[in-house]
């Protein structure tokens, strides 16, 4: 594969340099202005070689792994193999590796029949792709060079060229977005097959646990997601939130008010280092520094507390939502011009009252986009609840207490080897397909807040 | 000369520099500003007016690089000294902006802004009454007193700027600040806004600073003119226009440059 890609490469070398050539030497006994420099007629040929090849070989590639099957098992060593599925596919799994190379010998002695049979198989599609790849690289070559005429506009066709290839770089992002809530809708629909959606979106029990034999204790288990939905809320969008929201904007004040230059310059990186620890460093400090310290608070206060609580993990998820807090407040502030800033000390207000009569009242929707976002990233977030906020689904408003949380939910249900026909393990789709559709109308409606006050001030 | 040009100046500045970090930006200016005219300061652009302006209701704290030295005084009073809170120097001594700068709020919580800050109203009855006085006294009342709860930003610029003269005659201040009040308004707004200085004339000290030779002559009694930070010449307005003393400030006003 490796060789193929180079030489298809080095082919594209020899094609832009024979394609620079002849434009040259084209354009110097041409009497008019030539439309294009001969790099761009380079470019032009060599692109028409790669390309159309390139794209034969991927779509070969698709093709050939279904072809090789077929044909080892229409070959005379497929006899030998067990007629049953999983075995069959173990055996031939195989074979396949030694026969690429990636094992040496197998444990199964079928395997080794069969190797030969791949082997060939591999070699002899292999060797059409390359075959074809090749012919069309020089069939592309050859149409583009009959093309080089002093006239011709190699360098719109280029320019289109590169157009195309950034749409579908940032088409990628999209599909893929795309992509991903089709496979968690499929698998969605599945568990809603098993499990009425009514039940999922308004029960109040959770406890997804299903049966392995009949006759088991708790075997119907219990799909009601809004404990769950509930607990993120409690941790994500309000405890969370009690404490980003005031430090956030507090500090986002005083770093574009107040703070000296010399400060600021430190200051603000050093609020940005916060958004950077990895999520599970906060993890390990909510529960082994933090859930500790609120568990005995809360006893000391006589309430019942656990060891794992959503003060604790709303606590941490707080502390690390601060930059975005921040640093969305920040930009709002800085962005009210500076002549309602001055208009209000004109008035002989204080700075203070400045900040709080004129500037925030302005910035506010800003910052509250800057909040939506801090909330949709924190609902989504992982690591801090699945270490501190405990695995019981309670619904209580209790900080003291354990809650759990989607995320958390959907770590339980996928670690470990599980079967994907359970309710049990499909339920996490489901879970995601919901927690993806609440961030996604967070984001959006917290994108329009934002878009609108930019539009206000310009 | 009559009995009142014979009254103390409202504010006399005497030898000031202002400095932006290194580099000095005014030289050495020396002016009374007196209680019953409307004074111009005129030059061409990055003379220095402005800075000078700003000076006199200490704007230039907010820059922070700025540094000013010598002595300006509000009725003898040293608005630099240590005896001189600058929100109740504001207060005194109000300030219209050359964009108009109304909050993103209504029409009356903008003029309503100092009366409040200040605790200048009892209630609402009284905060009602000065937003009136303000807004009549600016000459806006007719035009917006059925929609006081609307957005001052939602304003046309003249009435915009003539909003915020009510704002800052509504802390019934004793000196007016206007920095080229009408460079961004057409003529109509213009001639409102100048019309409007005549009526304030006499209630308020103004000055004003303008780049528009024309509006000085047509609105004040007083001209100041500034080249480079110095103050060139000043007096009364038909002298500097009609027999300047100095060749640069009849340079300037017959357009050799600027």
């Amino acid at each position: 594969m490796l060789a193929v890609a180079l030489l298809i490469a080095g082919l594209g070398a020899i094609a832009w340099w024979t394609g620079r050539t002849r434009a040259a030497a084209l354009a110097r006994v041409y009497d008019g202005r030539a439309h294009s420099l001969p790099a761009h007629h380079g470019w032009y040929v060599a692109l028409w070689t790669i390309v159309p090849a390139v794209i034969v070989l991927a779509i070969w590639s698709n093709f050939t792994g279904g072809l090789i099957y077929q044909a080892v098992l229409a070959s005379p060593e497929a006899a030998a193999l067990p007629a049953a599925g999983m075995e069959r596919a173990t055996v031939l799994s195989e074979a396949y590796s030694l026969a690429i190379g990636a094992t040496e010998q197998s444990f199964r002695p079928e395997a080794s029949g069969i190797a030969p049979a791949y082997e060939r198989a591999i070699a002899f599609y292999g060797w059409i792709g390359f075959g074809a790849a090749l012919l069309i690289a020089f069939a592309g070559g050859a149409f583009a060079f009959t093309r080089l005429t002093p006239r011709f506009a190699a360098r719109r066709r280029i320019e289109r060229l590169v157009m195309a290839a950034l749409r579908i770089a940032s088409l990628i992002a999209v599909l893929t977005t795309l992509g991903i809530v089709l496979s968690l809708l499929f698998e969605s629909l599945r568990f809603f097959s098993m499990v009425p959606v009514t039940e999922f979106l308004f029960g109040t029990h959770w406890s997804p646990q299903v049966a392995i034999r009949p006759d088991q204790a708790g075997s119907s288990g219990a799909f009601g997601s809004i404990p769950l939905f509930w607990g993120t809320v409690f941790i994500g969008a309000i405890i969370a939130m009690i404490v980003a929201i005031p430090l956030g904007l507090m500090s986002a004040i005083y770093l574009t008010q107040y703070a000296h230059r010399s400060a600021r310059t430190w200051l603000k990186p050093a609020l940005e280092i916060l958004a950077g620890v990895p999520t599970v460093v906060y993890g390990y400090f909510a529960a082994l520094t933090v859930a500790p310290l609120v568990r005995d608070f809360g006893l000391a206060l006589g309430i019942p507390a656990s060891s794992e609580s959503a003060l604790a993990a709303g606590l941490v998820m707080g502390v690390m939502i601060i930059p975005f807090v921040s640093s969305m407040a920040d930009d709002s502030i800085a962005a009210v011009p500076q002549a309602m800033r001055d208009g209000s000390l004109a008035m002989g207000a204080t700075r203070s009252e400045t900040i709080r009569k004129v500037l925030i009242p302005a910035a506010l929707p800003g910052v509250v986009g800057g909040v939506l976002l801090a909330v949709s990233r924190a609902i989504g977030e992982t690591m801090i609840v699945v270490m501190a906020a405990g695995l019981a689904a309670n619904l209580t408003a209790n900080p003291f207490a354990s809650v759990t949380t989607v995320t958390t939910q959907i770590v339980q249900l996928l670690t470990g080897d599980q079967e994907f026909d359970s309710p049990k393990t499909l339920a996490a789709f489901a879970l995601g397909l919901t927690l993806f559709l609440m961030t996604l109308a967070l984001n959006i409606y917290a994108l329009r807040v934002v878009k609108k006050y930019r539009e206000a001030y310009e | 000369m009559d009995m009142e040009t014979t009254l103390a100046p409202k504010m006399t500045a005497a030898n000031v520099n202002v400095f932006y970090g290194d580099k000095r930006a005014i030289e050495d200016v020396s002016i009374d500003v007196s209680r019953e005219h409307v004074t111009a300061f005129i030059g061409p652009s990055g003379c220095g007016k402005s800075t000078f302006l700003r000076t006199l209701n200490r704007m230039n704290d907010t820059i922070a690089n700025a540094r000013v030295e010598g002595l300006i005084e509000l009725d003898g009073e040293d608005i630099y000294g240590p005896a001189m809170e600058v929100e109740q120097l504001r207060a005194r001594v109000g300030m219209v902006f050359q964009k108009p700068n109304p909050f993103p709020k209504s029409i009356y919580e903008n003029v309503a802004y100092g009366p409040r800050i200040h605790g200048f109203a009892a209630g609402k009855v009284e905060l009602d009454a000065m937003v009136e006085r303000a807004l009549v006294r600016a000459g806006l009342w007719e035009e917006v007193k059925d929609r006081l709860s609307e957005s001052g930003t939602a304003l046309s610029g003249g009435q915009q700027q003539r909003l915020c003269i009510a704002r800052a005659i509504a802390v019934d201040p004793e000196v007016i600040l206007m920095d080229e009040p009408c460079s961004a308004l057409d003529p109509i707004a213009t001639a409102k806004i100048e019309e409007l200085i005549h009526e304030l004339r006499g209630r308020y000290a103004i000055v004003i600073v303008t780049h528009n030779m024309q509006q000085a002559a047509r609105v004040s009694q007083r001209t100041a003119f500034f080249h480079l930070g110095v103050l060139v010449e000043y007096g009364e307005t038909t002298e500097i226009f009609t027999n300047p003393r100095q060749k640069r400030t009849e340079d300037y006003i017959t357009g050799r440059y600027g």
